[in-house]
């Protein structure tokens, strides 16, 4: 699905990404945690197309995306829901929605994008509630909700998610993550970026572990969850589990 | 869809190298902040890490060599602190400067799915019960092949090396054995033994040999297969690399398959250290890319082998290399350990009252690898004229040898004379290799 080979890209003078190779096969949830500052949304814009790389290639389903703008990155089918949501605070979440579709409106998809709306409200039930409310209103698990809501209605492959849980109580955590879980359901791959690891390896297949710009480690998530450095770092030091 | 070993062994090409240049790329950062010996290495050499974006880029890395391993004795090597490594092995012997070599839990977990991938290869089951002739040691060989095995779900006997070869040979024929994995040179005396207790072919429940761990070649290996009825395959690993399990011969038996998803192999020439094609003979190098606590960048093994071109018919992709053919240095394999002439001399040297001198002579009596050591007493010494103390400096030495090597040697006193003039010209120890003729 997504296949990147030594990737470097960032703002300005500074180099944030140093050489990151990573890949996303059909179907998997693959999860990347780091501290902040690893340079995790640097990756994830460049990704999208916000961000213009440096060097190295970005392959999206057997083509280069590298340099492409970021609403014909969309058209492919890769979408990035961006850290701290970025909703239209004013507008009502059918509108929010509805905007989510901006690439497909001239392309005669009237029905297709009505009946993703459906799956989407389905899907999130508290947001056909909301429906009429305006986004701003709204509580921070329901907005990101609604991020990613808006999200699937570009009819997305592949799917982008920058820090799901930042500013998260607990238990909306939990009900975000289960979300995640369900977009793959949908037939969607993801790609999601966290700083709460535990959160993320539970629902991932596999993990990059990122530090100042790099890949430092990688594996499936019981691996990284099975390592010590992971576990002191990022699990937190009373992190401990034996085998029983 | 997660992703397992059935994936894995079958992965295209394309994707494979995907897989090795991201591993590389975190070992590389890994062993850079981890490893003081690889920031020097790499720094010396002028490498910036981020700029090894390919595999063809990796051409470039410095080589680790097994000196490099011996000075960082014992931990100095180690890419993780103590606390996270939950085993350690060694290369050979307990005294001297053995390699020292460590795993982290999932070290420990890809070592036994890697044995277990190769077992299954040479078609061991769950149903099979399995007898490891192996040493349980410092030694890779007997832990690597059990836990291996135990992975698979198979009934493992860890029969070690204890006890004779005839208690060997009832528990292979009482337990019921299905799989026998050993050294080749265990297994022929084995098979000998076997012959001479007069026990048949048709009482054992034999049917395959995993063999390996040292040189071995195809009429060994008719041999086997004739005296036990079983199907043999080569099997290659070194615990410096991981262990048993590096890589192994599949249904095909034409090559061994290198677990490409765990290592990454290359074949130089040993003395322009330029990369080799496949199908070109060379010294074997291997980078690892998923090890934690012991990853190695581009180890030169001494071991001599080429990469074999083309697919194989199995429908695995992971390159195959030929048999280990040799050694690219003087390192010597007698019986199941291996060392450097180089060892032995020192060993020598330190007992007091001895020459400087030192002939190793390695023959074969009864199909069983011998080595001769020949010294000289020094003309000053005090011994000279006592029969007492000359038998108690043979013992003396021989037992050194033993504990530093692990083999049992024969000493022999040679005049002094003699030995300086066969070593006029030629590098100390003389060894003489018998054994191939």
């Amino acid at each position: 699905m997504l296949r990147i080979r030594s990737l470097e890209s960032g703002y300005g003078n500074l180099r944030v990404l140093r050489s990151v190779s990573l890949h996303v096969r059909p179907g998997e949830i693959v999860g990347i945690i780091g501290a902040n500052g690893a340079g995790k949304t640097t990756l994830l814009k460049t990704i999208a197309g916000v961000l213009s790389s440096w060097s190295g290639d970005i392959d999206f389903k057997g083509e280069p995306i590298c340099g492409m703008a970021a609403h014909r990155v969309v058209s492919r089918g890769c979408v990035l829901v961006p850290e701290g949501r970025h909703l239209f605070s004013a507008m009502t979440v059918l509108e929010n929605l509805t905007l989510g579709a901006y690439t497909r409106f001239r392309k005669r998809q009237g029905a297709a994008v009505s009946a993703d709306l459906d799956r989407v409200l389905h899907l999130f039930p508290v947001l056909k509630q909301r429906g009429s409310q305006l986004a701003g209103t709204l509580s921070g698990g329901e907005q990101q909700m609604l991020a990613i809501g808006r999200a699937l209605m570009a009819a997305p492959s592949f799917i982008m998610l920058d820090e799901p849980s930042m500013g998260l109580a607990p238990i909306v955590v939990k009900g975000i993550f289960s979300a995640v879980g369900s977009l793959r359901d949908a037939g969607c791959t993801v790609l999601v970026v966290e700083q709460n690891s535990r959160a993320v390896l539970a629902v991932a297949d596999r993990g990059y572990v990122m530090e100042t710009g790099s890949i430092v480690l990688e594996g499936t998530s019981k691996e990284l969850l099975d390592n010590t450095e992971v576990q002191r770092a990022y699990l937190g030091k009373d992190y401990r589990r034996i085998n029983e | 869809m997660s992703i397992d070993n059935r994936t894995s062994e079958t992965m295209p090409r394309d994707e494979l190298a995907q897989l090795q240049i991201e591993k590389l790329q975190t070992t590389l950062n890994r062993v850079y902040r981890n490893v003081a010996f690889y920031k020097h290495a790499l720094d010396a050499s002028k490498i910036v890490i981020e700029n090894i974006r390919s595999l063809r880029d990796m051409q470039r890395l410095p080589f680790t060599t097994r000196e490099d391993l011996r000075t960082s004795y014992p931990y100095d090597m180690f890419a993780l602190p103590l606390r996270d490594i939950v085993r350690i092995h060694a290369s050979s012997g307990s005294t001297g400067r053995p390699i020292v070599v460590g795993y982290s839990r999932n070290d420990v977990a890809h070592w036994s799915s890697l044995v277990a991938r190769q077992l299954a290869w040479a078609g061991i089951t769950e149903h099979d019960v399995v007898q490891i002739g192996f040493s349980y040691s410092l030694f890779t060989g007997g832990l690597g092949f059990h836990f291996g095995a135990e992975h698979l779900g198979a009934s493992v006997i860890p029969a070690s090396t204890h006890g004779n070869l005839r208690d060997q040979v009832t528990i292979m024929k009482d337990f019921k054995t299905s799989a026998l994995i050993c050294a080749p040179s265990t297994a022929l005396a084995l098979a000998r033994t076997m012959t001479s207790m007069g026990t048949r072919p048709g009482e054992l429940h034999l049917k395959r040999g995993v063999f390996g761990s040292e040189p071995w070649s195809e009429s060994v290996r008719a041999e086997l297969e004739s005296t036990f009825g079983i199907t043999a395959y080569d099997s290659y690993g070194m615990s410096e690399v991981m262990g048993p399990g590096v890589s192994g011969e599949c249904e095909k038996r034409n090559g061994l398959h290198v677990s490409e998803d765990h290592f990454i192999v290359e074949v130089i020439n040993p003395t322009t250290l330029e990369p080799l094609p496949a199908g070109e003979e060379g010294e074997l190098v291997f980078t690892t890319i998923t090890k934690e606590a012991f990853p190695l960048i581009r180890y030169r093994t001494g071991d001599r082998a080429r990469l074999i071109p083309g697919d194989c018919g199995c429908g695995r992709t992971f390159v195959r290399m030929s048999r280990v053919g040799g050694r690219t240095d003087d390192m010597i394999s007698l019986q199941g350990e291996k060392f450097f002439p180089g060892q032995v001399f020192e060993t020598v040297l330190s007992v007091a009252g001895l020459a400087p001198l030192c002939r190793i002579t390695l023959d074969k009596r009864d199909d069983v690898d011998v080595m001769e050591v020949g010294v000289a007493i020094s003309s000053d010494s005090d011994y000279i004229d006592e029969m007492k103390a000359l038998q108690k400096l043979r013992s003396t030495i021989r037992e050194r040898i033993e504990n530093v090597l692990g083999v049992d040697a024969t000493v022999t006193f040679v005049e002094e004379a003699r030995l300086q003039n066969e070593a006029r010209g030629r590098k100390q120890p003389v060894v003489v290799d018998k054994r191939k003729t």
